[in-house]
C-alpha cells in the first residue's frame, strides 16, 4: 500500500505511529515501576554524593552555595543519561528481532527513530523534573523570575532531543546489547570533563579546552546564568561559556543535523 | 496447481566472501505449506529476510503475489507476516499490550487493534496470560505470541524461521496446530526448520537446500521415493554381522550402516527387488535373519542423503 499511499497520509502514518510508540514508552513505565524507582534514587544519590560529600571541599568561584552551583550541573548530568538510554533502548529492539518486526510492517519508515526519540522526551520531562525536586528540597532555588526558568528549562528539554538522535544512532550501529550495555560507563567521565562539578579553571590547559568546549559546559553555563545561580564565568573565558545561550542552541541545531538524518538512513539501510 | 503466490528465482546473497544464497529458486503455490529444509549455515534465514524485504539480494529476484520484493517493498509488507527465529516482541509490555501496540503500527483504529488483540489471545490460548508481561513467559507462550503478532492484519503468507526452534514437544505441538489452522482458512505459510518430522507433518512441499542452493524439491512422498527405498535386516547372532554385510552389499550395491548391535540397514537402489531372493541369499551364506523388511525411508535419511553431496541432485 506504502507505494500508492499519498504523502499526506504517509505524513499521519509517521506522526500517528510516533504516538503509538510514546504509548509504548508508557506501557513500560507502568509495567516497571521499578525503573520509576531508580529515577527517583539516582537525583538524590547524586546530590547528596556532589552536594555533601564532593561539595564539601570544593569552592565556588565568586562565592556562593555550592549546592546552588551544583544543581545545574546536575541536570546538564541527566540531560546527558538521554544518549546512552536511547543507545541500550535501540540496540536491545534491534538484538531482540523488534526492530526486524517493525522493518517487516507496513509502518512509516522514519516512525520508528522519530517515535523512540519522541517517547524519550517525556522520560527527560519526568527525570528533570524529580531532579528540580530534589534541588528544591536541598535549597536550590532559581532566582531571576519565571520566564529564565522555564527558558533554562526549555534549553534542557532542546539539547536533550538533539542527544537523544545520537544515541538512536548508536544504538541501530552497535545493534547489540550486550556492547551497548559496556558502552555505558563511558558517559561518566564525559559528563565529569566539564564545568558541571568543578570549575574549568583548575585544569590543565588541554584539559580546560576540552572542558570548555564539551555541550555539557555550555548547558550547566547557560542554567547558571538564566536561573541565577552562583559560578557565571568571568573574565576571560571560552566562547562557549562567555555566550551559553546561543552555544546550547548550536549545539542542539548541529547534532540534529547530523544524526537525525544518519540516523534515519541507518535504521532504512537493508542488506544484513 | 494454483498459481505460485511467492516467487524466488536464482536469489544470491553474500557476506564478504560468505556465499551464504548461490542461486535459491523457489515457488510456494497459493495456500500450501512451503517446508524450507536445510542445516545450519544452508541460507535459510537469509532467504526468508530477502523474502521479508529485509534485506536486498545481491542478484535474483522474488516477488510476493506479484510484487517485487526490492521495488514494491511497501506493497510486499502489507501482505506478509514474519515470525522470526527470536521472539521479536517488546519483554516489558504484557502480551495484550504489545499486541495493541503492534496492532497499532499496522494502523489498525484503536478499536479494532483492542478487538483484535482480544481475538488473536481467545483464539491462540493466551488469555490467561494476556495481562502479564512477556518477560514471565515460558519459551513456548513468547514464540506464540510472536507468532499470533504475525497475524494482526491475516497476512496472505506468512514466513515461520524456525518457529519452533528449542520448544518442548508439547508447545511444538501447539505452533504445528496453530499453523494447520491458518493454512485451513487459506493462508500460505513458508516456514523454515531443521527438524524433519515438522517437515514431514506440515508442509505440502519441501525444498531441501544446503549451501545456498536447492537440492531436491517435492513432497515428502516423492522425495522419500527419489532416494530408493532401504532394507533393515535384524539378525539373530551379532556374530553374522559381517557375513550379512557382505550379502547386503552385494545385493544393494552399496555399503549397508550398522544401525545396532544385531541390525543393518542399506539404500536399495531402484529397480524389483524380490525380498525372497535376499532371504535366499542371506540363508545360502549361512546367515540365520530374524527380520528382514523393505520400507520407505525416513525424511532423516533423505535429508543426510542430499546434505551429503557436494552437487546439486536434479
Ligand atoms: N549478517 C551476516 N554477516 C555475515 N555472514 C552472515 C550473515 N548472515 C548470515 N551469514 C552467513 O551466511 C550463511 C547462511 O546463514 P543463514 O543464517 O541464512 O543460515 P540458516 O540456514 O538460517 O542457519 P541456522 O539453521 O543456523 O539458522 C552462514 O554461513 C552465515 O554465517
Ligand atoms: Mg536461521
Amino acid at each position: 500500500m506504502t507505494a500508492l499511499t499519498p504523502p499526506m497520509i504517509r505524513l499521519r502514518w509517521t506522526f500517528t505511529d510516533g504516538l503509538t510508540l510514546v504509548g509504548r514508552e508508557l506501557g513500560r513505565l507502568r509495567q516497571e515501576p521499578g525503573q520509576l524507582v531508580a529515577m527517583l534514587i539516582f537525583p538524590a544519590v547524586m546530590v547528596v554524593l556532589f552536594g555533601y560529600v564532593f561539595g564539601s571541599a570544593i569552592k565556588v568561584p565568586g562565592g556562593g552555595d555550592y549546592r546552588a552551583y551544583l544543581m545545574p550541573g546536575l541536570f546538564s548530568m541527566v540531560t546527558f543519561t538521554a544518549v546512552m538510554t536511547l543507545t541500550v533502548r535501540v540496540a536491545v529492539d534491534a538484538s531482540r528481532g523488534v526492530m526486524d518486526r517493525f522493518k517487516s510492517m507496513p509502518m512509516a519508515r522514519s516512525a520508528v527513530p522519530f517515535g523512540t526519540t519522541g517517547a524519550d522526551l517525556l522520560v527527560g520531562l519526568l527525570s528533570l523534573a524529580i531532579m528540580v525536586g530534589a534541588g528544591l528540597l536541598v535549597g536550590w532555588q532559581p532566582h531571576r523570575g519565571l520566564l529564565p526558568a522555564a527558558e533554562a528549562f526549555l534549553l534542557v528539554m532542546v539539547l536533550r532531543y538533539a542527544l537523544s538522535w545520537v544515541g538512536v544512532y548508536l544504538g541501530l550501529v552497535v545493534k547489540n546489547d550486550g556492547v551497548a550495555d559496556q558502552l555505558v560507563p563511558l558517559f561518566l567521565p564525559f559528563t565529569m570533563l566539564s564545568n558541571a562539578f568543578v570549575p574549568t579553571d583548575g585544569m590543565p590547559g588541554w584539559l580546560r579546552v576540552l572542558a570548555d568546549w564539551n555541550p555539557v559546559s555550555a548547558l550547566t553555563a547557560a542554567s547558571r546564568e538564566l536561573f541565577g545561580n552562583p559560578g557565571a564565568p568571568s573574565g576571560d573565558v571560552a566562547w562557549p561559556l562567555a555566550h551559553p545561550v546561543a552555544a546550547v542552541l548550536l549545539w542542539s541545531a548541529a547534532l540534529l543535523v547530523v544524526f537525525v538524518p544518519l540516523s534515519i538512513r541507518t535504521y532504512q539501510r537493508k542488506g544484513r | 496447481m494454483a498459481d505460485p503466490i511467492v516467487v524466488a528465482e536464482g536469489l544470491r546473497k553474500s557476506f564478504g566472501d560468505v556465499h551464504a544464497l548461490r542461486g535459491l529458486d523457489l515457488s510456494v503455490p497459493r495456500g500450501t505449506v512451503c517446508g524450507v529444509l536445510g542445516p545450519n549455515g544452508a541460507g535459510k534465514t537469509t532467504a526468508v529476510r530477502i523474502l521479508a524485504t529485509l534485506s536486498d539480494p545481491d542478484a535474483g529476484h522474488a516477488r510476493i503475489a506479484g510484487h517485487d520484493v526490492v521495488r514494491e517493498a511497501g506493497r510486499v509488507r502489507t501482505s506478509i507476516g514474519l515470525a522470526g527465529q527470536y521472539a521479536a516482541v517488546d519483554e516489558k509490555l504484557t502480551g495484550r499490550a504489545n499486541l495493541r501496540m503492534f496492532g497499532r503500527l499496522y494502523h489498525l483504529s484503536r478499536r479494532e487493534a483492542h478487538r483484535r488483540a482480544d481475538e488473536l489471545l481467545e483464539r491462540f490460548g493466551l488469555m490467561d496470560a494476556a495481562d502479564r508481561r512477556v518477560a514471565g513467559y515460558s519459551g513456548g507462550m513468547r514464540r506464540r505470541l510472536d507468532l499470533v503478532t504475525s497475524l494482526i492484519l491475516r497476512p496472505e503468507v506468512l514466513f515461520l524461521d524456525e518457529p519452533t526452534a528449542g520448544l518442548d514437544p508439547r508447545s511444538r505441538g501447539e505452533i504445528w496446530d496453530s499453523v494447520r489452522g491458518l493454512v485451513a482458512e487459506g493462508t500460505t505459510v513458508l516456514l523454515t526448520t531443521q527438524y524433519l518430522d515438522e517437515a514431514d507433518r506440515l508442509a505440502d512441499d519441501i525444498a531441501v537446500i544446503d549451501h545456498g542452493q536447492v537440492m531436491a524439491t517435492g513432497t515428502p512422498d516423492e522425495l522419500k521415493a527419489a532416494i530408493g527405498d532401504r532394507l533393515d535386516v535384524v539378525l539373530e547372532d551379532p556374530a553374522a554381522l559381517r557375513p550379512a554385510a557382505t550379502v547386503l552389499n552385494a545385493v544393494a550395491g552399496s555399503d549397508p550402516t550398522m544401525t545396532g548391535a544385531d541390525r543393518l540397514s542399506v539404500a536399495l537402489p531402484g529397480g524389483g527387488f524380490r525380498l525372497a531372493d535376499i532371504v535366499r541369499e542371506l540363508d545360502r551364506a549361512g546367515v540365520d535373519a530374524a527380520d528382514v523388511r523393505r520400507r520407505r525411508p525416513t525424511l532423516d535419511e533423505v535429508f543426510l542423503h542430499l546434505t551429503d553431496r557436494k552437487e546439486p541432485v536434479r
